[in-house]
C-alpha cells in the first residue's frame, strides 16, 4: 500500500517526465507500425492541425489551476468566429475590427460564466454546461447552421513565417497556427509563472479559503482566470476559420471532452491548483499522436473518444485515490504526520 | 514610562454582538511586544471573537477602542490588521498544500509588492531567511504535502514573519503535536519573544504552554475575567476560572468486574487505523477512550459501529460473534454511535426535531402498510425530548435552531431511541457549554445506571475521569494503556499521552 500510493504520488507531482517517456514510447511504436508518422512533414502539420485545441487547452488550464473548470469553451469559440466572419464577409469591415469584435465577444461570454459561478454560487461545471448549450443553441438558431464560404483575402490567406524542403523533397512550412500557439504558450507561461496573478491563482486554487484569508481578491481571480479562457477560446476559434477557410457554425463543437483530456493529462488536476504549461503542450502532443496514430493504423475514431473518457475518469481516480491513501496512512505510520 | 511596557496592542471597552448574543461585553485587554500571552476559555466565550475583532475580520460594536502602538486602529480590516502586524495562524494552518514550502512563505509578501515579475530565487531567499531566523532547518523546495502537522506549523509561523509579524495568534497550536513537537513549538516561540514579536496562545488546554507564557488572560461567556502573570495561576485555578464551576468533582469510577461482558473485542485490525485491540465493556459500565488527536480512536469507533470492516479480529456482543456489514447490522444488534461531527454528521440540520430524533429506528415505526405514523412518530420523540430535557420551541421546528447543547441531545435522543446496549459516544462535549456539559454526563451516568454500556472516546483526561469507570488510553492505532481513575492521577495519565 505504501510503496503504491508513493509512486501514484510522485506520478502526480512530475507528470511531465512521465508524459515525455509515454510520448517517446508511442511515437517509436507508431512509427514502427506507420513509416510515414516520424516524419518531419507529418510532425510540423500535427502541430498545425492540433494549435486551435492547444489554444483552448492553454485557456482552459488556468481555469483549471483555479479551481474551476468550464465546458463552455468550444462553443465560446464558435460565437466569436461566427460573428467575426459575419462582420467580415457581410459587412466588409475591416481586419481589426473583426478580429477585435471576436475577441471581446470571447472575453464577455467567459465574464458572464464568472459571473454565475462568482455570484449566483452555481458550481462552475453545471454552470458552464448551461451557458454551453446556450451559447451553441443561440448561434445555431440564429444562424439557422448556415456555414460562412466567402471569407475575406485577409483572413483565409495562409501566412508563412519560415519554410523548408526536406531531403526527400517535401516542403515543411512554419505557418500562423504554429506561431500563435508558441506566442499563447509563452504568454500562459509568463501569467502562470512570472506574475502575481499567477501566483493567486494557484493559492486560490490549492486551497480557496486560505486564500481568502491572506486577501486575494476572489472576484477578481473568477472574473480574469474565466476572461481568459474566453480569450483564449475566441484567438482559437479565429485561427479555426483561418486555417479552414470558412466559419462553420458546428466546426469547433464537441471537442470540448479532448481539450480537457489534454491538460488533465499533461498533469492538471480537476480539484485545482497544480499543472504547467509544458505539461499541457506535452498532454496535447500525447493526444494528437494517438489520435493521428490511430487514424494512419485505420482504427475507428470512436476508439479514440473511449481513450478520452478514459483518460479522465484515470487520472480523476488517481487524485481521488492518491488523497485517500494519504487520509489513511494517518493514523499510523508517520504518526500524525499530513 | 519607559517604550518597552507601551503595550503593542490596547482594547478598551470592545464589544460585540451577533444578531442580540452578546459574544464580547466591555473587553479592556492588552498584549506587550515581545511578550507570550495565554487567552484561555472555554468553547463559546469569545475568544475567537476576539481574536477576529483584532484581525479585522469582526468590526467590534460602537464604542470601543484598539490602539496599535498607541494608535487608534479601527475601523479594521484583514488587510490593514496584517499590514499593522497582526497575523493569526488558524487551527488549519490556511497554508496551500499544492505549494513549496518557499512559495507558501513568500506568498503574502508577494501580494504586498506589485514587483512583477515573480521570481522563484527570490521567494526563496526569503524563504530560506524566514527559516533560518528560527533556525529551523527545512527544505524550501519541499511540496507543502510532504511536510508533518508540526512543519506545517512551523511554515505558517515563517509566513507570518516573512509578512513582518509584530504579534501572532496561535489558535490551538498543540492540539495534535507530541510532547517533542511541542517542545519544539515552544523554542520557536521563545526565539520569536528574543526578536519583540508577541505571541498570543490561544486554547482550553495549555499545561506546556502556561509553563512558558508570561500572562494568562482567562474568558468566560464573553466577559475577560482577569489578567494574571502565569506564575500566580496553576492549572487547577485556571480551569475553576474558565468554567466558574466545579464539574469535575471527586472519581465516579465503580469497579464492575461483577458485572457480565457485554461487549468483547479480540485482536482487532485494520491496516493504517488500528491494530491488535482488545477490550471488553461489561454491561452498565463506562469505558473512557482518550489519547492523541489522530491515535485512530474515531477509526476503532466506526468499525464498532460497522461503518468500515476490520481487517481481522472479532466483535462479540453478549458472547455472540457479530458481523457487522453495515451501520444498519449495528444497529439492529444494539450498537448506536453518537459522532463526534454532530452537525455535519449526526443531524439533518433542516429536518424537524421529531424527524430527526426518529431517523434511527425509522423501520421499528412503520405500520401495516409500511408507512410511518405520524402520531407515533411524535409520541416517541416527544418521549425523548422530556427524558433528556432538551429545550425546544416545539418538535416542529427544524433542528438547526437549537443551541449546540441542544443539537447534541436531539442527536442522543436520535440513537436512544433505538434503545442500544452499547453506546459510543465520540467527543460529546465538544462546542458544548458548561451546563450542557453537565446535562450530558448525567445522561451518561443514568443509561449506564439502566445498563447500557457505554465506550465515551474523549481528548480530555479530565472529562473522562468524571465520567468513567475505566479509562483507555491508545496510541498509533494501539490501546497502550488502562487508568482508573482514582488509582492514577490525571496528571500521571496526560504526562503518557503528551509523552
Amino acid at each position: 500500500m505504501h510503496e503504491q500510493s508513493t509512486f501514484l504520488s510522485r506520478l502526480q507531482r512530475r507528470p511531465e517526465a512521465w508524459l515525455l517517456a509515454v510520448i517517446l514510447l508511442a511515437g517509436l511504436a507508431l512509427s514502427l507500425a506507420s513509416p510515414t508518422f516520424l516524419t518531419l512533414p507529418n510532425i510540423v502539420d500535427l502541430l498545425e492541425s492540433y494549435a486551435v485545441q492547444a489554444i483552448m487547452a492553454l485557456g482552459l488550464f488556468v481555469v483549471l489551476v483555479s479551481g474551476g473548470i468550464d465546458i463552455s469553451f468550444a462553443a465560446t469559440a464558435s460565437v466569436a468566429q461566427y460573428v467575426a466572419a459575419a462582420m467580415a464577409a457581410y459587412a466588409g469591415l475591416p481586419p481589426l475590427v473583426c478580429i477585435g469584435a471576436g475577441l471581446l465577444i470571447g472575453v464577455a461570454l467567459g465574464l458572464l460564466n464568472a459571473a454565475l459561478i462568482h455570484y449566483v454560487r452555481i458550481t462552475s461545471i453545471i454552470a458552464t454546461i448551461a451557458t454551453m448549450s446556450v451559447y451553441f443553441s443561440f448561434l445555431m438558431y440564429v444562424t439557422g447552421g448556415r456555414s460562412i464560404y466567402n471569407l475575406p483575402d485577409w483572413w483565409t490567406d495562409r501566412i508563412t513565417f519560415y519554410e523548408t524542403e526536406t531531403t526527400s523533397g517535401d516542403l515543411v512550412r512554419i505557418t500562423l497556427p504554429i506561431v500563435a500557439l508558441l506566442v499563447a504558450a509563452l504568454l500562459t507561461w509568463l501569467l502562470m509563472t512570472r506574475s502575481k496573478v499567477g501566483r493567486q491563482l494557484y493559492a486560490m486554487g490549492g486551497n480557496p479559503e486560505a486564500a481568502r484569508r491572506i486577501g486575494i481578491n476572489i472576484a477578481g481571480m473568477q472574473f480574469f482566470a474565466y476572461g481568459f479562457l474566453g480569450f483564449m477560446s475566441a484567438a482559437a476559434g479565429l485561427l479555426q476559420a483561418h486555417r479552414v477557410g470558412e466559419s462553420v457554425p458546428n466546426a469547433l463543437y464537441g471537442n470540448e471532452l479532448a481539450v480537457l483530456s489534454a491538460a488533465v493529462l499533461g498533469g492538471a488536476s480537476l480539484t485545482g491548483g497544480i499543472g504547467t504549461v509544458p505539461g499541457v503542450l506535452l498532454g496535447i502532443v500525447l493526444l494528437a499522436m494517438l489520435q493521428n496514430g490511430l487514424n494512419l493504423l485505420g482504427v475507428s475514431s470512436y476508439f479514440f473518444q473511449i481513450v478520452i473518457g478514459l483518460v479522465i475518469l484515470i487520472s480523476t481516480s488517481i487524485t481521488v485515490l492518491s488523497a485517500r491513501q494519504r487520509r489513511r496512512r494517518r493514523p499510523i505510520g508517520e504518526a500524525l504526520n499530513v | 514610562m519607559p517604550a518597552a511596557s507601551t503595550p503593542y496592542l490596547r482594547l478598551a471597552g470592545i464589544s460585540k454582538s451577533f444578531g442580540g448574543v452578546k459574544a464580547l461585553s466591555d473587553i479592556d485587554w492588552d498584549v506587550r511586544p515581545g511578550e507570550i500571552h495565554c487567552l484561555v476559555g472555554e468553547n463559546g466565550c469569545g475568544k475567537s471573537t476576539l481574536i477576529k475583532t483584532v484581525a479585522g475580520v469582526h468590526a467590534p460594536d460602537p464604542g470601543g477602542v484598539v490602539l496599535i502602538d498607541g494608535e487608534p486602529v479601527l475601523p479594521l480590516n484583514p488587510a490593514k490588521a496584517r499590514a499593522l502586524g497582526v497575523q493569526v495562524i488558524f487551527q488549519d494552518l490556511a497554508l496551500f498544500p499544492n505549494l513549496s514550502v518557499a512559495e507558501n512563505i513568500a506568498i503574502e509578501r508577494h501580494l504586498n509588492r506589485p514587483a512583477v515579475p515573480v521570481s522563484q530565487a527570490r521567494m526563496r531567499a526569503l524563504a530560506l531567511a524566514t527559516l533560518q531566523r528560527l533556525d529551523f532547518p527545512l527544505d524550501p523546495d519541499k511540496a507543502l504535502s510532504e511536510l508533518s502537522v508540526s512543519e506545517r506549523q512551523i511554515v505558517a509561523i515563517c509566513r507570518g514573519l516573512a509578512a513582518k509579524a509584530r504579534l501572532i495568534f496561535m489558535d490551538e497550536p498543540t492540539a495534535s503535536l507530541t510532547r517533542a513537537e511541542v517542545r519544539r513549538l515552544l523554542s520557536i516561540v521563545q526565539k520569536l519573544k528574543a526578536d519583540g514579536i508577541a505571541v498570543v496562545f490561544v486554547s482550553h488546554r495549555l499545561e506546556e504552554v502556561v509553563e512558558i507564557a508570561e500572562r494568562v488572560t482567562v474568558f468566560r461567556d464573553g466577559r475577560k475575567v482577569g489578567t494574571w502573570p502565569a506564575a500566580e495561576v496553576d492549572q487547577a485555578r485556571i480551569i475553576s476560572l474558565m468554567t466558574g464551576m466545579d464539574i469535575f468533582h471527586g472519581v465516579v469510577a465503580r469497579d464492575m468486574t461483577k458485572a457480565p461482558p457485554l461487549l468483547e473485542v479480540e485482536g482487532l485490525s485494520r491496516a493504517g487505523e488500528y491494530r491488535d485491540i482488545n477490550l471488553t465493556i461489561r454491561a452498565g459500565e463506562v469505558v473512557g477512550l482518550t489519547g492523541l488527536l489522530g491515535a485512530g480512536r474515531t477509526e476503532l469507533a466506526l468499525s464498532l459501529f460497522g461503518m468500515t470492516r476490520p481487517d481481522s479480529g472479532r466483535i462479540k456482543l453478549d458472547g455472540q460473534v457479530l458481523n457487522l456489514t453495515s451501520n444498519r447490522a449495528a444497529l439492529k444488534a444494539g450498537i448506536a454511535y453518537v459522532s463526534e461531527d454532530r452537525l455535519s454528521l449526526g443531524l439533518v440540520l433542516r429536518q424537524s426535531i421529531a424527524a430527526n430524533a426518529v431517523l434511527a429506528v425509522i423501520d421499528r415505526m412503520k405500520n401495516g402498510l409500511g408507512l410511518v405514523g405520524e402520531g407515533r412518530r411524535r409520541a416517541l420523540a416527544d418521549d425523548w425530548v422530556k427524558r433528556l430535557a432538551i429545550k425546544i420551541p416545539g418538535l416542529d421546528k427544524p433542528v438547526q435552531t437549537l443551541s449546540g447543547g441542544n443539537q447534541q441531545r436531539v442527536v442522543l435522543a436520535k440513537w436512544l431511541a433505538a434503545k442500544p446496549r452499547l453506546l459510543i459516544l465520540d467527543s460529546p462535549t465538544v462546542g458544548v457549554d458548561i451546563k450542557n456539559k453537565k446535562g450530558i454526563y448525567d445522561i451518561v451516568a443514568a443509561l449506564a445506571r439502566e445498563g447500557v454500556g457505554i465506550l465515551l472516546i474523549s481528548d480530555e483526561v479530565i472529562e473522562t475521569f468524571a465520567t468513567c469507570d475505566r479509562v483507555l488510553h491508545m496510541r498509533q492505532g494501539r490501546i497502550v494503556g488502562e487508568a482508573v481513575p482514582g488509582q492514577v492521577s490525571e496528571q500521571a495519565l496526560e504526562a503518557e499521552i503528551y509523552a
